[in-house]
C-alpha cells in the first residue's frame, strides 16, 4: 500500500492545479499560467508548477534582466566575432571588462567600459526590482520579510563590489568584469594587489559564517531528516506544540553535544548564519582600498599574522643592492 | 525507472567519465621547500620529470683542437667578431654551431655556397650578432646564468628559430562598437589558458613597466596600482611559471607575494632574468629589424624577441643546469668576442 514518506515520495498525487489561496490585497495582476504537473520537480519538490505572479515589478525585473544579459552576451559575442561556434568553446573564458582605471567614475565610451556601465545599471535595476517583487509578495501573503532581507544583505555585496566600493575608490575600474573566468581571476587579483584578502577580519569572519552556513544546514537537515518518521517535517507545529519528532531532535543534540537550538530557533540561527557571511563579506570588500591597502601587512603590525623562520640565506630586494645590472 | 530519470542518470556518467581524463593521476611527489605548513612545495610526477629528462638532453662537446697558432682573421677573410679567435677552434666552434642551431641546412644556413665569407645571407648578419649577444649574456648577465652561462644550443636545440618566442599581437579582429577583449579573455598558453590578459611581453619584457602592484605599507598612502595591473602581473607570473615547470611558491611565500625577506634565493634571480630579456629584446633583437626578412617578423611587422620559455623551455634550469659553457670558454667572460665588429 501506498505510503506517505517526507523526501522519497513514492506516490505523486495528480488532480486540478491548484491556484492558490486569495491574496490578503488583491494585486492588479492575476496569477498567470495554467498549472501543470512534472514528474522530476515531484523527486525533489511539489511537481505542480505554476501558476506565478510577475506584476509589474516582476515585469520590469525580467526586462531589466534581459536587457543586462542581451548587453552582456552581444559583447561577447562581437568579442569573438560573431562566431557562434567560437562563442560556445570560449564561453568561460569571454567578459565584458569594466573602463579602465583612466576614466575614472566618467561614462567611457561604449567599447572602452560603457557597455558593462549600462549592462551594471540594467542588472541593479532588475535585482532590485526583484527584490521589491520578494517584499511584496511576501506582504501580500501576509508572511513575514525575512526572505526580503536575507536577499538584500546578497544584494548588499553585491552592490559594495559592483557600485559602492568603485565609486568610493574614484574608479570603475575597481569593479567587477562579467564572465565566467574572468570575474574568478579578478577576484584573485583583487586579493593580490590589496595584499591578501585572507588577512582581511571581516573576509575570515565571512568565511567563518558561509562555512557555518554549510555545518548548521547540514546538522539541521539532517536531524529533521533523521525525525522524519516522527513527522518531524512538520517543524512549525512541532514548534508550537512539541511532538516526539521535536523532543528526539532536541535531545539528540543535548546529549551529543550539550546544548540544543529549537525547533523555532535554529532557522533564527540558518537566517543569521546566512546573512552575516555576506554582510561580513561586504564590510570586508568596503575596507579594502579604502582603508586598508596591504591585509598582510595590517595583519603583521596587529600582530594577527605569525611569522615563520626562512630556511634559506636571507632575500633582500636586489633593487635596493648597488651595482646589480639594470 | 522514469525515463528522465535515467537519461538525467546516463547523461552524468558520461560527464563523469570524461572529466576523470582531465585529471593528473598520482603518484605524485611533493618537495619540500620552505618551512612546514607553509606549502612552499614543488609537485613532481614519474612522467613528467622523465618527460623534462628527455627534452633536456646535452649534445656531446665537440673534441678539442690543438691550435693551429693562426687567428681566423688571418686565417681567413671577413671574419669580424671571432677574428682574435684560433683558426683551429674557429672550425671547431662553426662546426658545433651547425649542430646547434642549423643540423639540417648545414653550413649554407647562414654561409654562401660559393663563397663562405660573402655576407650576402641575412643569417649570417643574425648569428654574428648572436654571438655577441651571448658572450655579453655570459660576460654580463652572471646574476642570471650564474657560472652555467649559455651557448647557442640554450636556445635554438637544433631549431634556426628558438621554439619559443614572442611579437607584437595584432590588434582584436572584428567590431570595434562592440566586444572589446581588453587583451584578455581568451584561452591563451600564454596565461597558462586562464582568462588573464595575455599581452604581456610587450610591457614587461621590452619596456619596463613596474610588476609590482602591491603596496610597501598597512595603510593607503599612494599606491595607485590597478587590480587591471595585478591581473597583468598574474599574466606575467604564469608565464614564468610554465616557462620554468615550477608554481607560485618556487620563488614566493605566497601569503605575501611582494615580501622579499619570505620569498626564497631563486626570486632574485627571477629579477635579474626579466631585466635579462628586456636588455637582450631592446639591445640585440630589436636593432636587428632592418636584417631580417618579413617571413621572419611577427604579424605586426617587429622581430622575434626572447622571453623565459626561449631558453628554460619548461625546465627550472635550461638543461636542466648542464653547463654547455664550459667546452666553449670562447663564448664565455674574457673570450675573443668583440663587442663591436
Amino acid at each position: 500500500m501506498a505510503e506517505y514518506q517526507n523526501i522519497f515520495t513514492t506516490v505523486q498525487v495528480r488532480g486540478p492545479g491548484y491556484m492558490g489561496a486569495e491574496a490578503k490585497r488583491g494585486g492588479l495582476w492575476p496569477r498567470q499560467g495554467q498549472p501543470f504537473f512534472n514528474y522530476l520537480a515531484g523527486l525533489i519538490g511539489d511537481p505542480q508548477i505554476g501558476p506565478i505572479y510577475l506584476g509589474w515589478t516582476g515585469m520590469a525585473s525580467l526586462i531589466c534582466g534581459f536587457v543586462a544579459i542581451e548587453i552582456i552576451g552581444l559583447n561577447m559575442l562581437a568579442s569573438v566575432n560573431w562566431d557562434p561556434v567560437q562563442f560556445i568553446r570560449q564561453l568561460p573564458w569571454l567578459a565584458l571588462e569594466p573602463p579602465s582605471a583612466a576614466y575614472g567614475l566618467s561614462i567611457p565610451p561604449l567599447n572602452e567600459g560603457g557597455w558593462w556601465l549600462m549592462a551594471g545599471f540594467f542588472l541593479t535595476a532588475s535585482i532590485l526590482l526583484w527584490w521589491m517583487r520578494v517584499y511584496r509578495r511576501a506582504r501580500q501573503l501576509g508572511m513575514g520579510t525575512h526572505i526580503a532581507w536575507a536577499f538584500a544583505s546578497a544584494i548588499w555585496l553585491y552592490l559594495v563590489l559592483g557600485f559602492i566600493r568603485p565609486v568610493a575608490m574614484g574608479s570603475w575600474s575597481e569593479a567587477v568584469p562579467f564572465g565566467i573566468f574572468p570575474h574568478l581571476d579578478w577576484t584573485a587579483a583583487f586579493s593580490l594587489r590589496y595584499g591578501n584578502l585572507f588577512y582581511n577580519p571581516f573576509h575570515m569572519l565571512s568565511i567563518a559564517f558561509l562555512y557555518g552556513s554549510a555545518v548548521l544546514f547540514a546538522m539541521h537537515g539532517a536531524t529533521i531528516l533523521a525525525v522524519g518518521r516522527y513527522g518531524g517535517e512538520r517543524e512549525v507545529e512541532q514548534s508550537v506544540d512539541r511532538g516526539t519528532a521535536a523532543e528526539r531532535a532536541a535531545l539528540f543534540w543535548r546529549w551529543t553535544m550539550g546544548f540544543n537550538a529549537t525547533f523555532e530557533s535554529i532557522h533564527r540561527w540558518a537566517w543569521w548564519f546566512a546573512v552575516l557571511t555576506t554582510l561580513t563579506g561586504g564590510i570586508g570588500i568596503l575596507l579594502t582600498g579604502t582603508v586598508v591597502d596591504n591585509w598582510f601587512l595590517w595583519s603583521s603590525k596587529h600582530g594577527v599574522a605569525p611569522s615563520y623562520p626562512h630556511l634559506t640565506a636571507p632575500v633582500i630586494d636586489p633593487a635596493l643592492v648597488q651595482g646589480a645590472p639594470q | 525507472m522514469n525515463f528522465y530519470v535515467r537519461l538525467a542518470l546516463g547523461l552524468a556518467a558520461v560527464l563523469g567519465a570524461g572529466i576523470a581524463f582531465t585529471f593528473e593521476y598520482p603518484p605524485i611527489t611533493v618537495e619540500q621547500r620552505g618551512y612546514r605548513g607553509l606549502a612552499i612545495e614543488q609537485n613532481h610526477t614519474d612522467k613528467g620529470l622523465a618527460t623534462l629528462a628527455a627534452n633536456n638532453v646535452v649534445p656531446a662537446a665537440a673534441d678539442p683542437q690543438e691550435p693551429s697558432g693562426i687567428k681566423s682573421s688571418k686565417a681567413y677573410e671577413n671574419v669580424k667578431v671571432l677574428g682574435d679567435l684560433d683558426s683551429n677552434e674557429f672550425l671547431r666552434l662553426m662546426t658545433s654551431i651547425t649542430e646547434w642551431v642549423a643540423p639540417q641546412e648545414g653550413c649554407t644556413y647562414c654561409h654562401s655556397e660559393e663563397n663562405l665569407a660573402d655576407d650576402t645571407k641575412y643569417t649570417k648578419i643574425v648569428a654574428r650578432r648572436m654571438l655577441q649577444m651571448t658572450a655579453h649574456i655570459n660576460a654580463t648577465w652572471q646574476p642570471h646564468v650564474a657560472q652555467t652561462g649559455v651557448t647557442c644550443y640554450t636556445c635554438h636545440r637544433g631549431r634556426g628559430v628558438p621554439a619559443n618566442v614572442w611579437s607584437a599581437e595584432p590588434p582584436q579582429a572584428g567590431p570595434t562598437f562592440a566586444g572589446n577583449r581588453a587583451g584578455q579573455n581568451a584561452p591563451s598558453s600564454i596565461a597558462a589558458n586562464a582568462s588573464l590578459p595575455h599581452n604581456i611581453f610587450m610591457s614587461y619584457l621590452d619596456k619596463a613597466v613596474d610588476i609590482k602592484v602591491q603596496g610597501t605599507q598597512a595603510l593607503p598612502a599612494g599606491n595607485r596600482n590597478t587590480i587591471m595591473g595585478a591581473e597583468h602581473t598574474y599574466g606575467l607570473m604564469m608565464h614564468f611559471s610554465n616557462a620554468l615547470g615550477v608554481n607560485c611558491t618556487y620563488c614566493h611565500n605566497s601569503r605575501a607575494f611582494a615580501n622579499w625577506s619570505q620569498s626564497s634565493p631563486q626570486r632574485v634571480t627571477a629579477w635579474h632574468g626579466i631585466r635579462m630579456a628586456r636588455d637582450l629584446n631592446t639591445a640585440y633583437m630589436e636593432p636587428l629589424a632592418s636584417v631580417f626578412p618579413d617571413n621572419r617578423k611577427g604579424p605586426m611587422g617587429d622581430v622575434k624577441k626572447v622571453n623565459c620559455a626561449t631558453c628554460h623551455q619548461g625546465a627550472y634550469k635550461p638543461l636542466l643546469g648542464v653547463s654547455m659553457l664550459k667546452d666553449y670558454p670562447e663564448l664565455g667572460p674574457g673570450g675573443p668576442i668583440k663587442a663591436t665588429p
